[in-house]
């Protein structure tokens, strides 16, 4: 029997609230964090819309050496990975340094800072390029940023796989404490809001184009037309379960399930590989259909894709078979911060028995899905799957449940 | 031959544009013969540091001797001991 695995601590920055409880408090009440780009000027673009996360203040939060060397997205992760070990209880010292890793995902690298230092480089020379550029833009400079701050020495890495990423590193995560370590830091945390990271999402052709925050973003609307995408992410602490109850953890719920898979290539006559992740992370959970109450939907907002996802959550729980919940409508899409955001959404959701909302969407009839609109659901919430896809082609799905 | 002295102050500023300083750590205190080490500045620290001293003195250090100063006396010494180039 394989050992099971607990979140025991939590790290948000998401655009509708810094922090844990301000992140929670936003989405139970239904609040957005979309709102008009401002990390740069987005009139010369299609796209104006974004999530940004609010009243970050890196110096305040961080030594003065690693300012210069660490671009925005890491700033946050390195926060939020503090805010996480403080709230699992862990301080330093308490483990080995062989003990703890540190896995995340990844899905664009820190591009704020590596597109400044590019300019530097074709504009002034490369005289004028920042030392740190050999590692501030790397897929894994988060996870290294947060190794060396914490000393955590197991076994570390990155995964890179667009929005999917994130649940895929909460798996990878998982597996390395069942193969040894006690603990490991894991999530992800995206930040691309520049000149250069639009430029990229734009060419992924999702982005939607409207210019009403309210209206932007619609998964599973009539009126979808693509998504806003967001900046920040959750960084969580994954224990052995028997660990954390040594040492007296308060756990959040364990990773019971997850699986992940590919789509056939266009035009093969295959199905979508979403309905196949979620039967296979629902088998390896152990659980049946009726034993999960929410879905937190990967919410891509691009028609076929809604029918995609909403074709495969009815062909596991049936029409309306169960609740779907799209919180990502309220911060936008985050890449590979997405899917652990969800994660945090649905811990709090089994902690607090309650389903947050989707936001500004109409659902469609024709989806035949029980989609959490317009106000918070009580609910008693054992067990909650959560759906994250990329771009390209993966599918990934995440089973949490409530601590026993 | 270079018309000005670089100082210990000199490298303090640059120390702290390109590579930041702890809270913990007084850069403003007698730093000359501390360990970079110690002030905490790594091996890329102290290249970003070289950097920028080329582009605003135009001295250029070969990378093995801004790896070998252990101190800040040793690369103010190496600075001043180094004719500037004529392009950076």
């Amino acid at each position: 029997m394989s050992r099971s695995v607990m979140i025991t601590g939590l790290g948000v920055a998401a655009p509708n609230g810094l922090g844990t409880q301000d992140y929670w408090t936003a989405t139970r009440e239904g609040r957005s964090g979309l709102g008009r780009v401002t990390r740069f000027d987005p009139s010369p673009y299609p796209a104006t819309l974004a999530g940004e996360v609010p009243g970050f203040d890196a110096r305040s939060h961080l030594p003065g050496r690693l300012i210069p060397q660490t671009d925005h997205m890491t700033r946050l992760a390195l926060v939020a990975a503090d805010w996480a070990l403080a709230d699992a209880g862990i301080k330093p010292g308490d483990l080995g340094e062989y003990d703890m890793g540190v896995i995340t995902a990844s899905s664009s690298g820190g591009f704020e800072f590596g597109q400044r230092e590019l300019q530097n480089l074709w504009s002034k020379g490369g005289e004028y390029v920042s030392a740190y550029q050999s590692f501030a833009w790397f897929y894994a400079v988060n996870s290294g940023q947060i190794s060396i701050q914490h000393g955590l020495r197991g076994p570390s890495g990155v995964l890179v796989a667009d929005q999917a990423g994130g649940l895929d590193a909460v798996a990878q995560a998982r597996r390395q404490i069942r193969k040894g370590t006690p603990l490991i830091l894991t999530g992800g945390m995206d930040a691309s809001i520049c000149p250069w990271g639009w430029v990229a999402l734009l060419a992924g052709r999702g982005l939607s184009t409207s210019a009403d925050p309210a209206a932007a973003y619609l998964p599973f609307d009539a009126r979808a037309h693509g998504y806003v995408p967001g900046e920040g992410g959750t960084i969580l602490v994954l224990e052995d379960a028997d660990a954390a109850h040594r040492r007296g953890a308060d756990c959040y719920g364990e990773v019971a399930g997850y699986a992940a898979t590919f789509d056939p290539r266009p035009g093969s006559g295959r199905p979508p590989g979403l309905e196949r992740a979620i039967r296979l992370a629902l088998a390896d959970a152990g659980l049946d259909a009726p034993s999960v109450d929410v879905v937190f939907a990967d919410a891509a907002a691009v028609p076929e894709l809604d029918r995609i996802e909403a074709a495969a959550i009815s062909a596991v729980f049936g029409p309306r078979g169960v609740p779907v919940t799209a919180p990502k409508t309220m911060t936008g899409r985050l890449n590979s911060g997405g899917g652990p955001l969800d994660l945090a959404a649905a811990l709090l959701s089994i902690r607090d028995g309650v389903l947050p909302p989707t936001v500004g969407v109409d659902p469609a009839e024709d989806y035949r899905l029980d989609l959490v609109t317009g106000e918070p659901r009580p609910a008693r919430v054992r067990a909650a799957l959560v759906l994250a896809r990329g771009h390209g082609g993966f599918n990934s799905a995440m089973v949490v449940r409530a601590p026993r | 031959m270079s018309s000005t002295t670089f100082t210990v102050d000199d490298l303090r500023r640059l120390l702290r544009e390109g590579a930041g300083a702890d809270e913990g750590i007084d850069l403003d205190g007698d730093i000359l013969d501390q360990d970079f080490a110690a002030l905490g500045y790594d091996s890329l620290a102290l290249l970003e540091t070289g950097a920028r001293i080329l582009r605003e003195y135009q001295v250029r250090l070969d990378d093995s001797v801004i790896a070998s100063a252990r101190t800040p006396r040793e690369l103010v010494d190496a600075v001043n001991a180094t004719a500037p180039t004529t392009s950076v």
